[in-house]
């Protein structure tokens, strides 16, 4: 199939069935971009959801052009995130234009609320794999438990911190550690 | 003009709402209501609609009010400013990446930054689904049709992959929870 029409068919399905924001999104893409058609590694994929989380925008956009970018140059990226936009727009547009109670049809809100289970466990499960999958220095173990249960006690307790600040914080972090330990002076990163 | 409006409207958000859709939802309220689009209860309904149909919230949120402001053309126009910052930035970043890969303090930050987010996305995964299952901490409320629904995926993806020795695919969960409420919530 064409490399562009396959890209739009693609993130057009990733687009219709992402429900609940990026993080849900997680599962699908790695499914769809890693495992079926290995568009991109696992470890683009790390890094792709790094460059993702860290510009502005909807992450589900972000990972768009990033693939489409990386598959087919401009073009690419534009289609993919054509495709990402379009089944939204569809359905949003339908919906504003006819439905003025579309959240009372019960049907859909009971629909939705089985998929609130859903989205969970997917976003959990796409937590997982990335552990399984994860680099198991040390130093990584030790963000990604204070950066969980920070998240975790930030979301109980309703604090006003949010995830990108907790960002920056493990970026300097890390970036100190590296410094002190000298690695500066060594040649490659300490992540080889 | 409300087509210009709206195009400068939610190219601010586009361009500053760092971290996906939650994060994105205040700042989508402080433009729509600075603009006096919409009124608050509307905002509300939408935020609730947008959550609920596929896609990025922000995408379908700029949908929503570009089209109940100008029709479709304000929902063309709306959704497409709110793209196109995030679009340029990552053609930017990709251009650049490969050489700042290479760049040892760029593999630091990074080193930090990838456990980081593995981190979060693990605990918004359980804060979610404990919240949908049990409630909140204050308020606890054991949910036993959303336990039901979680048996049947849990159920569903095992089964699955020890019968065709394969990951059940994610779009398919997504079909089975959603069946799973309809069937689940409507007895």
């Amino acid at each position: 199939m064409n490399i562009l029409l396959d890209l739009f068919l693609t993130f057009a399905k990733i687009g219709l069935f992402t429900f609940g924001g990026g993080y849900a999104m997680i599962s699908i893409i790695e499914n769809h971009c890693v495992e079926r058609k290995k568009w991109i590694s696992h470890d683009e994929m790390s890094n792709m959801l790094v460059v993702a989380e860290s510009t502005p925008g909807p992450i589900a956009v972000n990972c768009a052009t990033y693939t489409g970018y990386k598959m087919a140059g401009f073009m690419g990226a534009l289609i993919a995130t054509l495709g990402m936009a379009v089944p939204s727009f569809v359905v949003i547009f339908l919906i504003s234009m006819f439905l003025d109670n579309f959240l009372e049809i019960t049907i859909i809100a009971n629909a939705f609320k089985g998929i609130k289970v859903g989205v969970g466990i997917l976003i959990l499960n796409a937590g997982i794999n990335m552990v399984k999958k994860m680099s198991k220095k040390k130093k990584a173990v030790i963000i990604m438990i204070c950066s969980c249960v920070a998240m975790l006690a930030i979301n109980i307790f309703a604090w006003n911190f949010s995830a990108i600040s907790m960002m920056l914080i493990a970026a300097a972090v890390s970036l100190i550690l590296f410094i002190i330990s000298g690695g500066a002076k060594q040649k490659g990163g300490e992540e080889e | 003009m409300i087509y210009l409006e709206l195009f400068l409207g939610f190219l601010k958000v586009g361009f500053f709402s760092f971290g996906g859709g939650y994060a994105a939802i205040s700042l989508i309220r402080d433009v729509v209501m600075d603009y006096g689009w919409i009124d608050e209860e509307m905002l509300a309904y939408m935020i609730a609609v947008s959550e609920s149909t596929p896609g990025p919230i922000m995408v379908n949120l700029a949908t929503y009010v570009g089209s109940q402001q100008a029709g479709f053309l304000g929902a063309l126009i709306a959704t497409t400013a709110v793209i196109m910052p995030s679009f340029f930035i990552i053609l930017i970043i990709m251009a650049l990446l490969k050489s700042l890969l290479k760049n040892k303090y760029v593999q630091a930050v990074l080193g930090g930054l990838k456990p980081c987010i593995i981190g979060i996305v693990l605990a918004t995964g359980i804060f979610m689904l404990f919240g949908t299952l049990l409630g909140s901490i204050g308020a606890i409320k054991v949910n036993v049709q959303a336990i039901i629904i979680a048996g049947i995926l849990v159920a569903s993806m095992v089964g699955y992959q020890y019968a065709a020795k394969k990951k059940l695919s994610p779009i398919i969960l997504i079909v089975i929870s959603a069946v799973a409420g309809i069937v689940v919530y409507g007895v």
